[in-house]
């Protein structure tokens, strides 16, 4: 088998076969199982919480408790008002004795409305207050409405929604069901970029680091050429990252059937999901993949220590970070200067530009610049990075970044 | 099927690391290089070896450059040992072994061979971090031999064993040189390459200051030693003509003479002053050469 290939598939199972992969695919797949089933662990906590809160109501003019109760409707199973004849004292009595979750106090205010003072041990993490205030304010409503001489038709008319749409006049532009849909694909893929570039770039740069301090790259050096080795690796650990990726997705895909089927969340998002722009998340994936992957591989050839790999990788981590808030900022406002720009650098590239075709009707031309700027910084990374990868390799020392990749250059020149 | 090293100089900026190295090593020879630490043997053995590449002059092998595409044929023992710490000895070899060019068959096959021959079978599912240096350093031999290279680059490869040891893996050597394996090795270890080569270089910040056979290197030294041992003061035999340097001891003295002849002036002069218990004419070691040669332009 070609060496390329030796290496390539070395690089994949040793790094399959460690804890750390294991582990991270298991947490992962687990979060993913738990995002896409959402809705359920909602309802399985919510069910748990209905427990009925007692609450004491003290009405001097007993006239508002069971309009109060009326308007509780669908919230009645929640909290139970239930009169007290004592006086306030005894009432808080009660609640201090946790006979009582809570005491109302309801009473006429001056203006003749309703006002009311919830007493509770505490007034943290409670819904009861919340609902009452709810239904006092319907309370008060009623009685100011019924005061004006309003029925309750023209109440309700004027507490109607406003009927407002949007609409796209051009046949091309993105309807507003659309734009949130690609908003949440264009965020996850974002999210996506960001972690395994974060993740798979340290990982590269760890390798080639671990390969060094143990020495073992001299050898390697001798009898596979450092460009071969560097490039094996680099798709060695983006194999790696594609398996990692379609075993979540699948576990993601199984586990959302049920959601989808009901019309959950996720599933109403997934659907109607064009499918040219997945491909073009595949595209800009892999384009920033190469392109991170090719740098931290230098940035690893230049330090002797894996415990230096951090000091060398913090500059790109920076600019991966920038990169995520950029495209952040840009899903709110895709058509904003900073974000044409920017969609343009190829540091920013794969997730701005990614934005750009989700959320904006771009041609085709400014698609392909994108991408075209992307190939050739990466083959413009790959040449220089190859000659410093080289020399880096054999270099032993303290890292000092920019002198580093003068030397490691001068030591890969014919002539120096 | 000679290694040929022609005018070659290798020079990092401003600073030279190597300087005009001229050297023939045929098929089948032990060839020693020798110098002081930074005199240039590790540079020269990447340019070899092709990791990077001369300034100046050429380096061929069966009249062609050493490349990757040769790499099977070569076996290299860098000076920093380094094995995957965390990696089986057999899935270690396996994976260096392919990328020589062979077989995972093949390898299992001469990898159980080496580990029978320096005992230590027990070790072929080991974790490399749970052997000991010494064994650590074998299995890197294994290493850089389990393709059965036709040329073989040994950088420092006793440096750090124990006797026991260091016999082992010399013997191992010699056999693969008998088996007609060229070998090119370093050492600051004089008594190795005194043993093991006919030809050998000393470096001497990256300039050979001696190059050739062992016997030329020793004949054209010209230079002896004489050791004295006797009942009674020898320091008269400073001005004997021909003597160069005179060492008193507490029973003898170690005298430098320019050429045997002086070596019968010194024994006249001896005779009848009392008892010589030892009267010792000793060829130079490759020490005192080294020494000398190195030792003077340190100074």
């Amino acid at each position: 088998m070609n060496k390329f290939f030796i290496i390539l598939f070395h690089t994949f199972f040793s790094k399959l076969r460690s804890k750390s992969f294991i582990i991270s695919t298991i947490i992962t797949a687990v979060i993913v199982a738990g995002i896409a089933n959402i809705d359920r662990i909602f309802e399985a906590f919510e069910d748990r919480g209905t427990e009925v809160a007692e609450v004491g109501v003290v009405d001097e003019e007993n006239e508002y408790t069971a309009l109060v109760q009326e308007q509780l409707g669908p919230f009645s199973d929640q909290v139970r008002l239930t009169p007290l004849s004592e006086s306030v004292e005894e009432g808080i009595d009660r609640v201090e004795q946790g006979e009582l979750q809570g005491l109302l106090l309801l009473e006429e205010g001056p203006d003749g409305l309703p006002q009311g003072i919830f007493k509770a041990q505490t007034v943290a993490n409670q819904q009861a207050p919340q609902v009452i205030e709810q239904a006092l304010q319907q309370v008060k409503i009623e009685v100011a409405t019924a005061r004006l001489g309003l029925d309750e038709e023209t109440v309700e008319s004027i507490y109607a929604p406003v009927s407002f749409q949007t609409e796209a006049l051009s046949d091309t532009a993105r309807s507003e069901e659309e734009l949130t849909q690609t908003r949440f694909l264009v965020n996850a893929l974002v999210v996506v970029i960001y972690f395994s570039v974060l993740a798979y770039g340290n990982m590269i740069a760890m390798e080639v680091a671990t390969e060094k301090s143990s020495r073992v790259m001299e050898i390697l050096v001798s009898s596979v050429s450092p460009v071969k080795q560097m490039f094996a690796k680099i798709f060695g650990i983006g194999l790696l990252g594609i398996v990692q990726y379609m075993l979540i997705i699948l576990i993601g895909f199984l586990s959302m059937r049920g959601s989808m089927e009901s019309d959950g969340f996720i599933g109403d998002m997934m659907s109607g999901v064009p499918v040219s722009l997945i491909i073009f998340a595949l595209v800009f994936f892999l384009l920033g993949y190469l392109f991170y992957a090719t740098i931290s591989a230098v940035l690893g050839s230049l330090v002797s220590r894996t415990e230096e790999v951090n000091i060398v990788i913090t500059p790109l981590t920076m600019i991966v970070v920038v990169a995520f808030l950029i495209s952040m900022f840009g899903l709110n406002a895709p058509e904003s200067g900073i974000i044409t720009v920017t969609s343009y650098i190829p540091f920013f590239t794969p997730m701005v530009m990614f934005l750009r075709v989700g959320m904006l009707q771009l041609p085709f031309w400014e698609i392909a610049l994108g991408i075209i700027v992307m190939v050739i910084s990466i083959v413009f990374l790959a040449l220089i990075g190859a000659r410093i990868y080289k020399g880096g390799v054999l270099m032993y020392g303290k890292v000092s970044s920019l002198k580093d990749i003068k030397q490691a250059l001068a030591l890969s020149k014919k002539e120096s | 099927m000679t290694l040929e090293l022609k005018h070659v100089t290798k020079r990092f900026g401003e600073h030279t690391a190597v300087n005009d190295i001229t050297l023939t090593i045929p098929k089948g020879e032990m060839f020693g290089m020798l110098g002081a630490n930074g005199a240039g043997k590790t540079t020269t053995f990447r340019m070899i070896l092709g990791l990077i590449d001369q300034t100046e002059g050429t380096i061929t092998w069966k009249s062609n450059k050493i490349g990757y595409e040769s790499s099977h044929l070569v076996g290299y023992l860098p000076e920093e040992r380094g094995l995957y710490p965390k990696m089986t000895v057999a899935d270690q070899l396996v994976y260096l072994g392919r990328l020589r060019g062979m077989k995972k068959a093949k390898v299992l096959e001469v990898l159980k061979q080496w580990l029978e021959r320096f005992n230590i079978t027990e070790y072929l599912h080991k974790k490399i971090d749970e052997l000991s240096k010494g064994n650590q350093q074998k299995i890197q031999f294994i290493a850089s031999v389990i393709h059965q290279p036709e040329l073989l680059i040994l950088d420092e490869p006793f440096s750090g064993l124990d006797p026991v040891n260091v016999e082992q893996l010399k013997k191992a050597v010699l056999d693969l040189k008998n088996e007609g394996t060229t070998i090119v090795f370093s050492s600051h270890r004089m008594e190795h390459v005194e043993e093991l080569c006919e030809h050998l270089c000393i470096l001497q910040k990256g300039e050979p200051i001696v190059n050739g056979q062992l016997k030329e290197v020793k004949r054209s030294y010209g230079k002896k030693k004489l050791m004295i041992e006797a009942e009674f003061d020898v320091s008269y035999l400073e001005a004997v003509e021909g003597v160069t340097s005179f060492t008193p001891y507490s029973n003898g003295a170690k005298l430098v003479i320019t050429k045997e002849a002086v070596a019968d002036q010194v024994f006249k002069a001896l005779a009848g002053r009392g008892s010589v218990r030892k009267f010792v004419l000793e060829e130079p070691s490759l020490n005192d050469i080294f020494i000398e040669k190195v030792g003077a332009s340190y100074e």
